[in-house]
């Protein structure tokens, strides 16, 4: 979409008015900084999710649109997770339990780390389902972004 | 050209650069230097309406019955919120529109300054587009875009909010010649192989029917609509913001279809197999229930130039994205140069049980009556004026009346508010389209409700010398909420009475217009051609109307197309 101002507000307020749902929203300029690019996780029927990219269509500051999940394609996700960790034994599994994840430790205290975790949104859920629930200080995660399989692009 | 020109002079220049004669407005604070450069020109003129509501709706039924594009101009904070509801009805409807609004200097913007909102944000929702100017350069390429964006693909409103600072602002002015936006480009022609898989599917029908929408009037596609439903010698029957797009004279018209469609309308829309639905879009008002209309099996085409409005509400078998008028002259050639036609002794089996359907005489009321019917008032209407007249309506029970018993042969005659239901639409929407035909009769179709939700627009019609004729069905009632309230409520009338009106003859004579009073039904016919015998004067015609009248038919909410009440 183009980069100006009010545009996310449209999109943002398209979904509400209209009733859809919209479980994330990611959204930044792209490497050519008159255009945005907008990943949306959205859940509905098939009737829904073809009226919701309609009617995304029909503003005018949307370029283009696909569904990703009219082909393969990738998505991943940035969650930083602020956790507790005293003791020599909680700080040693917290930091094992990293490693599985393949995430990294990007800030540390006496009393906690904070952990940068990468991956589909699935994963990041176990991750947290993995560390004590009690021990998770804080969390704040960017919502999906998404691109095709292959050597298709989405280009203006 | 090295001439530099202010913010509002551009605004002005950008104007008669688009053709624009006539703008309905209303000054303020944020606007004064706009209204300062109209003031000194004379190639635009303006309008000042009494309440920016009303400049919303006369630039509307300007629009609407001229296919221009209409432009209102107001003021920031209260003269924006006042809009919004003509512009809410004008989104609804697809109207093209371009609305100048100021707004607080860009310093102030978000300081809650006086007379600030947040238009852009206000109005996001109800608008195809808006604009915020903050920078002088871009304004004049902001209105050519507001412009070409109101007035193609699907039509409809815009707005560009302009800073008081940007309009005191100096540029060198370049009006662009046209605009192109990589992400608004709308679609016109229609599919080939779609339009094809039409005419197949059309020359299969054995009872076909033509179900013909408001996308026919905003087209200029009537006499395409016109010369398919006679080369194919189908029913067609047209919806409320629809209605002109097909001579409603004429034996292949079946009137309105809908909640207060016609029984032959609705029957034929409901056992039809083979639909075909011009710029029109399924809505509740058209086809009740859905599951209640997919209990018959009937294939379905569907043209419409906005891709959102196919498949929304029905699922059809043959969508053809495309402008109406371009589709409609494809599919014409299409079954001209075919050998074939539909099956005519189905077609003409089709045709016996239509008029069967007719027979049922749905729009019969009581022509014996000691008290005014309402709805001879506007047969009487249509035979004075000859049904040439141009008619805009509020909304209730008047409307759907008008709706049923003025015969529209011709489109862009028949305004009103559709989508949204705008009370208090019909008197300023009048004043546009007297504005905008000097020369034509123009009639508005109210009830003493919606006539009190824009009352002072008498003022304005008195200052530009407006002749309309002000229909007024009074019953004393808000009709169409009592009639549900009759259906729907046990009879209890919560708040519908209007108690306290005022004698509307002598508020029309103290805004210097010609009032009547009519009580007797053998005067309507006199008062009506004594009206419009008064052509340089405005009218209003209180019609003492029977209080009980109800609409009919009538599809309950919830219900089927088939579920019709009766008289």
């Amino acid at each position: 979409m183009e980069n100006e101002a009010g545009a996310l507000s449209r999109v943002a307020g398209l979904f509400s008015a209209r009733g859809y749902n919209i479980e994330s929203l990611s959204v930044a300029p792209t490497e050519d900084p008159t255009l945005s690019r907008m990943t949306i996780v959205t859940v509905g029927s098939d009737e829904v999710v073809e009226q919701v990219t309609k009617q995304l269509n029909k503003l005018i500051e949307v370029v283009k649109i696909i569904d990703l999940n009219d082909g393969s394609h990738i998505e991943r996700e940035l969650m930083l997770v602020k956790v507790r960790a005293t003791g020599s034994a909680d700080r040693e599994e917290i930091k094992r339990l990293t490693e599985i994840f393949r995430g990294c430790i990007i800030d540390v205290t006496d009393k906690s780390y904070t952990i940068e975790l990468t991956g589909t949104s699935s994963k990041l859920d176990a991750f947290l389902e993995a560390v004590e629930r009690s021990a998770v200080l804080e969390t704040v995660r960017t919502g999906a972004s998404g691109i095709g399989r292959g050597e298709w692009t989405l280009k203006v | 050209m090295s001439v530099e020109l202010t913010g509002a002079e551009i605004t002005i220049r950008c104007l008669q650069e688009e053709g624009v004669q006539c703008i309905f407005g209303y000054p303020g604070g944020a606007v004064l230097f706009i209204y300062d450069e109209l003031f000194k020109q004379d190639k635009v003129r303006h309008i000042l309406v009494r309440h920016e509501q009303a400049a919303i709706h006369a630039a509307d039924g300007y629009a609407r019955s001229s296919n221009h594009v209409g432009v209102a101009l107001v003021t920031s904070g209260p003269g924006v919120t006042n809009a919004v509801t003509g512009i809410a009805t004008a989104y609804m409807d697809s109207i093209p529109m371009v609305v100048i609004s100021g707004q607080v200097p860009t310093n102030a913007i978000g300081l809650d300054a006086f007379q600030e909102v947040d238009t852009v944000g206000i109005t996001r929702p109800c608008v195809k587009h808006n604009f915020l100017v903050k920078d002088i350069n871009e304004l004049a390429v902001t209105i050519k875009k507001a412009f070409y964006i109101a007035s193609t693909g699907r039509p409809g409103p815009v707005l560009v909010d302009i800073p008081k600072d940007v309009s005191q602002q100096k540029v060198k002015f370049e009006y662009p010649d046209k605009v192109s936006m990589r992400s608004y480009n709308p679609v016109t022609k229609g599919h080939t192989r779609q339009i094809r898989k039409a005419a197949e599917l059309i020359l299969s029908a054995k009872r076909p029917m033509i179900y013909a929408g408001g996308g026919v009037i905003l087209s200029n596609a009537a006499p395409q609509l016109t010369e398919l439903t006679q080369l194919l010698n189908f029913p067609c029957t047209n919806t409320l913001m629809g209605l002109g797009g097909y001579p409603a004279t004429d034996r292949q018209s079946l009137g309105m279809l809908g909640m207060h469609g016609t029984y032959e309308a609705n029957m034929a829309m409901q056992y039809c197999d083979v639909l075909v639905a011009v710029g029109a879009r399924f809505d509740d008002r058209v086809i009740g229930n859905p599951k209640h209309f997919f209990n018959e099996n009937r294939k379905i085409i569907h043209i419409d130039i906005d891709p959102s409005s196919i498949s929304k509400r029905v699922k059809v078998d043959i969508p053809i994205v495309g402008d109406v008028l371009d589709v409609l002259k494809e599919l014409i050639k299409l079954l001209k140069e075919s050998k074939e036609k539909p099956d005519q002794g189905a077609l003409k089996e089709w045709w016996k049980q239509i008029d069967l359907w007719r027979e049922r005489d749905c729009l019969k009321f009581d022509r014996d009556s000691k008290i005014i019917k309402p709805q001879r008032v506007i047969e009487t209407l249509f035979d004075v004026t000859k049904g040439d007249a141009f008619i805009t309506s509020d909304v209730g029970q008047h409307q759907m009346w008008a709706a049923q018993f003025y015969k529209f042969d011709k489109p862009r005659r028949w305004i009103n508010s559709g989508g949204l239901g705008t009370m208090g639409f019909g008197m300023p929407a009048a004043m546009g389209v007297q504005l905008a035909n000097p020369k034509g009769k123009v009639a508005c179709i109210t009830g003493e409700a919606s006539i009190q939700m824009c009352i002072q627009e008498l003022s304005t019609c008195k200052q530009y010398k407006l002749p309309l004729k002000i229909i007024n069905l009074n019953n004393r009632y808000m009709g169409m909420v009592r009639q549900w309230q009759e259906f729907f409520h046990g009879n209890r009338y919560a708040e519908s009475y209007m108690n306290a009106l005022p004698d509307f003859v002598k508020l029309a004579e103290s805004y210097g217009h010609v009032g009547m009073k009519i009580e007797q039904p053998g005067d309507v016919e006199g008062a009506l051609k004594e009206a419009f015998k008064r052509k340089d004067q405005l009218v209003f015609l209180d019609f003492i109307t029977d209080q009980t009248e109800n609409v009919f038919p009538m599809v309950p909410g919830g219900k089927g197309l088939s579920e019709m009440i009766l008289v």
